[in-house]
């Protein structure tokens, strides 16, 4: 950042960065405190990391105006690095809301876990993901992006003596890191053809002709947006999510598949709608493809998962957020065809924060009813735990977009109005035949929960009383070599922590569902 | 009455099942705990029902009879403005005998269900469910917006669907499952239609658009939009060949949600074409009306003849099955009507609908009763080798069952016949530029459909109510005071529409003449 480097004294605005300052102070603070704290007392730590986070949301309040700056090159209007507009206050409340909601559904479990290292691992790539959306230079855009996911492979692979939870790690490491490479050495084509890093600059160095220099730009442009897809998992650069989903423990799953995505939906956001401007000729209609693409591959592949398949309900949700990541890529896609692309910003953003409460809701769910790994293990839900069951239905609904789940339905008419209205016609079709398939397996799951456990065992016949008395799973047998157990446990006590979690997903929800203009107003509304 | 009250009534009848839905499910107050729970809950879905029925009834009499095509009593509020989505609601004379019917039939099945509770889960959940359904119907029927109307029709949905899966009989699961994955699908596309509407002409008020009459609409856009719609209500109707779940959702389903699906749940289909495809896409419409048509009929006689199979001896026909077969026939003619684009046929499919509504909900009920009382609705069981002998071994239900039956088959002077005797005037005289020629085909079709119609309800009632009876035979309960309570007033509807047709048609007719043009 030669600019920067001019020997200037900056005054950092400390309210405007709190939001990720405050997570990362809060990281180093755990991290340093797990080394004095006696092991009894470890659950502490856990508290300071949710009460952290929950500060960071504080601070968000101060910024609700939008207008705030700072790292700005003196001298040169609108060249800052880290902006606070709505944009990037609403995918910080998005990240470091669903960073909380994963803190609260890693509380109760925190024993299979090393506590200091996987609450300092967490905030540090909530940091990250809450740097991301206001970085406004491709620098800090790349070192945000890398401290949100270098923590996140710790993570995965953070389950010790769980030969799925490291291979997991490693699949998603190398992945990763290759789509660092990719993205960095577009980036620096990019720098070279334009000579600066912010990208305001770059889309007026884009503008104006690059000169000899076109081709390199076109690399750049084209190599930053496959490290972007690369990190999004964006088919056909999917392969690594559902393997890393399943092995990697629940939580970290859980937010991987929302605050991960949110973060790179930020990144690619920035890059392309501000930086990559000029370019919108190129990059429009590829998004609209690998959208269609990622959306078909994630709804065909969670179609084709086996209710009685090892960790199926994880492995389900993992395929369901792919094809989620390809409706929110729908609205991208259409930016490219718009004047101006803040509706379809704004549509993305609000689609991404219905996503983000509602799976993290389904996972949580997942996460209460033990040793449920596969979706045949909800079977009867109701049953045992109804108002778990009738919060998992809701949550299945509203990512199918089907009432009751209102919020969902509105969210996905909203992105198909953006495709209809940029004139991908066809791309509204394809979404169109996903939903349909997606309605498919969600019904399915949500039909599991309110069926008869009494079906169950019925090829065990008369063993289903004793069996039933003793609480032993009767399909265990057929569940085969993972062990998993069948029967959801009778009722026993429910960590509060996540009850809450639970509770504020379906809380929001249903608010939501109430009354979606919450969110949907970012719709109409500009962002930037 | 003024428009505030009629505002308020509508309102009212819309919102309050589903606050008694939501107040099933919490305890009972103190000083209404009645001998049981159970008896409590179940007695609370009475007076809920039969509120939300006074309260109809208020607004039928507040309505300005003098005006049935203008829309009465509206609500018109802002409710997502990023994707103009109102809460905009109203009543006119094709809504409105649809909202009281509703009201009706919830509330005798409430009254019904209150005596004899059907075999299954707690009564809580029941009487939640079946206001949660009654408000969803209710406000399908009253909502001027697409996509609340899309909302509404999709609400219906899992209420039923759980009254099929839950209390229904042998195969329920397969059942249910089968007619949530139908109308799942169905409604989908039809979202999708309305979309294609709303982002087209830029409104979703069913209202602007159908005084628009297509004319922001393109004429690709307009048959695009016209089959998806279609397609989707035509599931719901049920239209040959897509009504293949009805026969099981029927059988598997308890009585009172047979009465529901057959009397309130199809009409949503054949109300949405009425109140939809034909004023918005007009010109869709008329592009796909003779395949509509041509569908009806052949929904008539497969309708007619699928029932001469199941009723025949020893082809083990279910009673029940047999009469949802029926009732893919007579939807058939009301599909015949509103495919013939014409006042006359749109009035008759919209009586039809109404008294389909009545006459098939009081033969589910009494359907439901022999099933009470000879624990099988299987026909060869049911009657042996002669015939059950109702008529001497419960009179009174014999002669119910008489009564369903020929007014089911249309006979003079009885509701059953208007509608599809209008319908086939209808047919006999298309909108211009549709193919006469066609449609008197049809007509012809149809009319021999009613002919066979009358063959296999009369075969029933022979083989259900006449024969010999055996000395020993059981000596049956004849129909007890409450099922009187809940039949009583559906026979007295059904004779009184068959008597004075024109008090529901001088409500339909310029309601239809102005959804259809002024023509």
């Amino acid at each position: 950042m030669t600019e920067l480097a001019s020997g200037v004294v900056q005054s950092v605005d400390w309210i405007a960065v709190a939001p990720p300052a405050i997570t990362a102070v809060v990281a180093l603070a755990v991290l340093v405190a797990d080394l004095f704290v006696p092991a009894a007392r470890k659950p502490v730590l856990g508290w300071v990391s949710v009460g952290g986070l929950v500060l960071a949301l504080l601070s968000l309040l101060p910024l609700t105006s939008g207008d705030r700056s700072t790292f700005c090159v003196v001298g040169r209007a609108g060249q800052c690095s880290y902006v606070a507009d709505h944009f990037t206050v609403t995918v910080q409340l998005l990240v470091l809301g669903g960073a909380l909601l994963t803190a609260l559904l890693s509380l109760h479990n925190a024993d299979d876990l090393p506590p200091g290292e996987f609450w300092f691992l967490l905030l540090s790539s909530a940091a990250g993901a809450a740097l991301l959306p206001a970085s406004r230079d491709l620098a800090t855009l790349v070192v945000a992006l890398e401290v949100t996911s270098l923590p996140s492979f710790a993570l995965v692979g953070l389950r010790r003596g769980d030969r799925m939870s490291g291979e997991a790690a490693l699949k998603f490491f190398l992945s990763s890191v290759t789509a660092t490479a990719v993205t960095l050495l577009g980036v620096s084509f990019v720098y070279a053809a334009t000579g600066s890093l912010h990208l305001n600059a770059v889309a007026v160095g884009l503008a104006h002709g690059t000169g000899q220099l076109t081709v390199l730009a076109r690399t750049g442009v084209i190599l930053t947006l496959v490290g972007f897809a690369f990190k999004l998992a964006v088919a056909p650069f999917h392969f690594w999510v559902p393997d890393t989903y399943a092995g990697a423990p629940l939580p970290v799953a859980a937010y991987l598949s929302v605050v991960g995505k949110a973060a790179g939906f930020s990144g690619l956001i920035l890059v392309s709608v501000i930086a990559f401007r000029p370019y919108a000729d190129v990059w429009g209609p590829a998004v609209a493809v690998l959208a269609a693409l990622t959306m078909s591959v994630g709804n065909v592949a969670a179609l084709r998962q086996r209710t009685g398949h090892p960790r199926s309900a994880v492995r389900l949700l993992a395929w369901s957020s792919i094809g989620q990541a390809g409706y929110l890529l729908v609205p991208l896609a259409a930016a490219g065809y718009a004047a101006d692309p803040a509706h379809e910003v704004g549509t993305t953003v609000a689609y991404a924060l219905m996503y983000a409460v509602v799976n993290l809701g389904a996972f949580a769910v997942v996460a209460l009813v033990a040793g449920a790994r596969r979706i045949e293990d909800f079977r009867g839900l109701y049953a045992t735990r109804p108002a778990a069951a009738l919060a998992l239905a809701f949550f299945l609904l509203c990512l199918a977009g089907l009432p009751p789940g209102v919020i969902g339905l509105f969210a996905k008419v909203a992105v198909f109005s953006t495709a209809v209205d940029a004139g991908l016609g066809w791309l509204a079709v394809v979404m169109a035949v996903n939903v349909v398939i997606a309605l498919y397996y969600y019904l399915r799951w949500t039909a599991l929960l309110f069926a008869r456990p009494a079906t169950r065992t019925a090829d065990s016949g008369a063993a289903e009383a004793a069996e039933a008395a003793e609480g032993v799973p009767a399909a265990s047998d057929v569940s085969g070599a993972s062990g998993a157990v069948a029967v959801p446990q009778a009722p026993g006590r429910v960590p509060v922590s996540l009850t809450a979690a639970i509770a504020l997903a379906a809380l929001v929800g249903v608010a939501l569902s109430g009354a979606p203009q919450l969110v949907l107003r970012f719709a109409s509304g500009s962002l930037f | 009455m003024n428009h505030t009250v009629l505002q308020v009534l509508l309102l009212a009848v819309v919102v309050l099942p589903l606050l008694g839905a939501l107040g099933a499910l919490l305890p009972a107050p103190p000083g209404l705990k009645g001998r049981d729970p159970e008896q409590a809950v179940l007695r609370h879905g009475v007076l809920v029902t039969g509120a939300v029925l006074a309260l109809s009834i208020a607004l039928a009499v507040g309505f300005d009879r003098a005006q049935p095509s203008r829309m009465q009593g509206t609500t018109d509020v802002s409710w997502i403005p990023a994707l103009h989505i109102r809460l905009h609601l109203g009543v006119d004379g094709v809504s409105l005998p649809l909202i009281v019917l509703t009201a009706l039939l919830t509330f005798l099945c409430a009254l019904h269900a209150y005596y004899k509770m059907p075999e299954g889960p707690t009564a809580k959940a029941f009487v939640a469910l079946i206001l949660l359904l009654e408000g969803g119907t209710l406000a399908s029927f009253a909502v001027l917006d697409l996509i609340l109307f899309f909302l509404a029709f999709e609400m219906v949905l899992i209420p039923m669907y759980f009254l099929i899966g839950r209390w229904g009989g042998d195969g329920r699961e397969r059942a249910a499952f089968r007619f949530i994955l139908y109308t799942l699908l169905g409604s989908v596309v039809m979202l999708l239609g309305l979309l294609l509407v709303g982002f087209k002409a830029g409104t979703f008020d069913m209202v602007t658009l159908a005084t628009d009459k297509g004319s922001g609409l393109s004429h690709s856009t307009q048959i695009i939009a016209a089959l998806a719609i279609g397609l989707g209500l035509a599931v719901k109707a049920p239209m040959w060949p897509l009504h293949s779940w009805l026969p099981d959702a029927h059988t598997a389903a308890p009585t009172t949600g047979s009465v529901l699906l057959a009397g309130v749940l199809l009409k949503m289909g054949t109300y949405g074409f009425v109140r939809i495809v034909l004023p918005i896409t007009p010109y869709g419409a008329h592009t796909f009306a003779p395949y509509l048509a041509a569908f009806a009929v052949v929904g008539i006689l497969y309708g007619s003849l699928a029932c001469l199979a199941l009723a025949r001896q020893g082809a083990e026909g279910d009673l029940k099955r047999l009469i949802a077969y029926s009732s893919v026939g007579h939807m058939g003619f009301v599909l015949l009507g509103i495919a013939t684009l014409t006042p006359t046929g749109v009035n008759g499919a919209l009586f039809a609908n109404v008294a389909h509504g009545l006459i098939t909900g009081l033969l589910f009920f009494l359907v439901g009763a022999v099933k009470e009382r000879y624990g099988t609705t299987d026909l060869d069981r049911l009657s042996g080798a002669t015939g059950a002998a109702l008529y001497g071994a419960a009179p009174r239900l014999g002669g119910l069952l008489a009564f369903g039956a020929v007014a089911s088959l249309g006979l003079p002077g009885l509701a059953g016949f208007w509608g599809e005797m209008l319908s086939m005037f209808g047919a006999f005289r298309p909108a211009a530029g549709l193919d006469r020629g066609a449609y008197l085909t049809y007509m012809t079709l149809a009319a021999f459909g009613t002919l066979l119609t009358a063959g296999y309800l009369l075969v029933v009632v022979r083989r259900v109510c006449m024969g010999e009876r055996d000395a020993e035979a059981r000596v049956l309960t004849d129909v007890h005071g409450y099922e009187f309570a809940a039949w009583t007033p559906l026979v007295a509807l059904t004779v009184l529409a068959g008597l004075w047709p024109a008090a529901l048609l001088g409500l339909t007719n310029p309601a239809v003449r102005t959804l259809l043009g002024g023509s």
